[in-house]
């Protein structure tokens, strides 16, 4: 598949998805359990995406290196209650300034 | 739109009203639109070209599962399972697209759209409104808003990264991280959602030794399904009438 091809198909995946929802008449969805476990598959998906995102190496398994304090500092900044866009800047910066004076 | 405003909601909002939830719509648009240039880099930096990545905020136009599809991708996965994870991730929109039609009630054109703009800040702000009229203006303003400016930062961003060089010397990897634990942040706040947290690093950390590239992510996803199919904790359920979530 090439990646063309994939990036339209998720994105079309992703309009029926918002689409249905719109469409299905309310009652429908109503069962709890769904609910719930649909409700908490955000968190699952982007709790493994942070884990993969911060430890992968690209040759498989787990490293530890400049992205870990990029994320700490990330935390940091959200407890601090910055804005998105602050807290990926500051993840992207402590990263980069510990590569540039040869940490990891 | 006849058939608006038959409970209690005036038809049209007090000019004052409708400025603030226009002030609310645009301040959230914009402010979510501006990490879009983040995406952008990110996309580039993760083996998409320009267009690519500019495609995925105008036709995907969901932050979350645009982040996770690049993410995967740059991680060495599969389309398949770049598209896997995206789509699970997109589900919520479907689910707010429940909620949104409620106060809606468009059809033809105007529903296809809205179901586009259909997305945590759109819901968010429309649901937020005290009145049917603000909760459709709150949620259009907010959806366009939103729209205009993630695509115009995507492209922004894309054009910078593509100037970058090794993304890694930016950090933005970790930026990606950095991105990811901000989406998830504000979805902790329950014991069900730490519940699933935790179990999701086990799976991911069990699973990724042994599995290619986006398949761990797949595999957390488990994790909602065994917290959200357990049996709920005594002391925060009342019997019946309770309910609120």
């Amino acid at each position: 598949m090439t990646l063309w091809v994939a990036v339209l198909l998720a994105c079309a995946l992703a309009y029926a998805t918002k689409l249905a929802g719109h469409l299905v008449p309310a009652r429908r969805l109503e069962g709890r359990r769904m609910r719930r476990v649909t409700g908490l598959l955000p968190v699952a998906l982007l709790t493994s995406l942070v884990v993969v995102q911060t430890f992968g190496s690209p040759t498989g398994g787990f490293v530890v290196d400049a992205r870990v304090v990029g994320l700490g500092a990330a935390v940091v900044a959200l407890l601090l209650r910055a804005p998105f866009i602050v807290v990926v800047i500051v993840g992207a910066v402590v990263a980069a300034g510990l590569r540039a004076v040869g940490w990891a | 739109m006849a058939d608006e405003g038959a409970d209690r909601s005036p038809q049209r909002l007090e000019p004052a009203a409708r400025a603030a939830v226009l002030r609310q719509a645009w301040s959230v648009g914009l402010a979510t639109g501006a990490y879009g240039i983040s995406f952008g880099a990110l996309g580039v930096a993760s083996g998409l070209d320009a267009w690519q990545t500019c495609a995925l905020s105008a036709l995907m136009f969901t932050g979350g599962s645009q982040f996770a599809f690049v993410g995967v991708v740059g991680a060495g996965g599969t389309g398949i399972a770049a598209i896997a994870t995206a789509t699970l991730l997109g589900i919520r929109n479907g689910l707010y697209g429940l909620q949104v039609s409620e106060f809606l009630h468009d059809r033809g054109w105007r529903r296809a759209v809205a179901a586009q703009l259909t997305i945590d800040e759109s819901t968010a702000v429309g649901i937020a409104q005290p009145s049917r009229r603000g909760s459709q203006v709150g949620f259009w303003h907010t959806g366009i808003a939103v729209y205009l400016f993630w695509n115009l930062f995507t492209l922004a961003g894309a054009i910078l990264g593509n100037q970058l060089g090794d993304p890694r010397r930016w950090g933005l990897d970790a930026a990606a991280a950095a991105a990811f634990v901000a989406l998830l942040w504000p979805r902790l706040h329950s014991r069900d959602a730490a519940a699933t947290a935790a179990v999701a690093v086990v799976l991911t950390v069990a699973v990724a030794p042994w599995a290619p590239a986006g398949i761990p992510v797949l595999v957390a996803a488990l994790a909602a399904v065994l917290v959200g199919l357990s049996p709920r904790r005594a002391p925060s359920a009342p019997p019946a009438s309770g309910g609120s979530s």
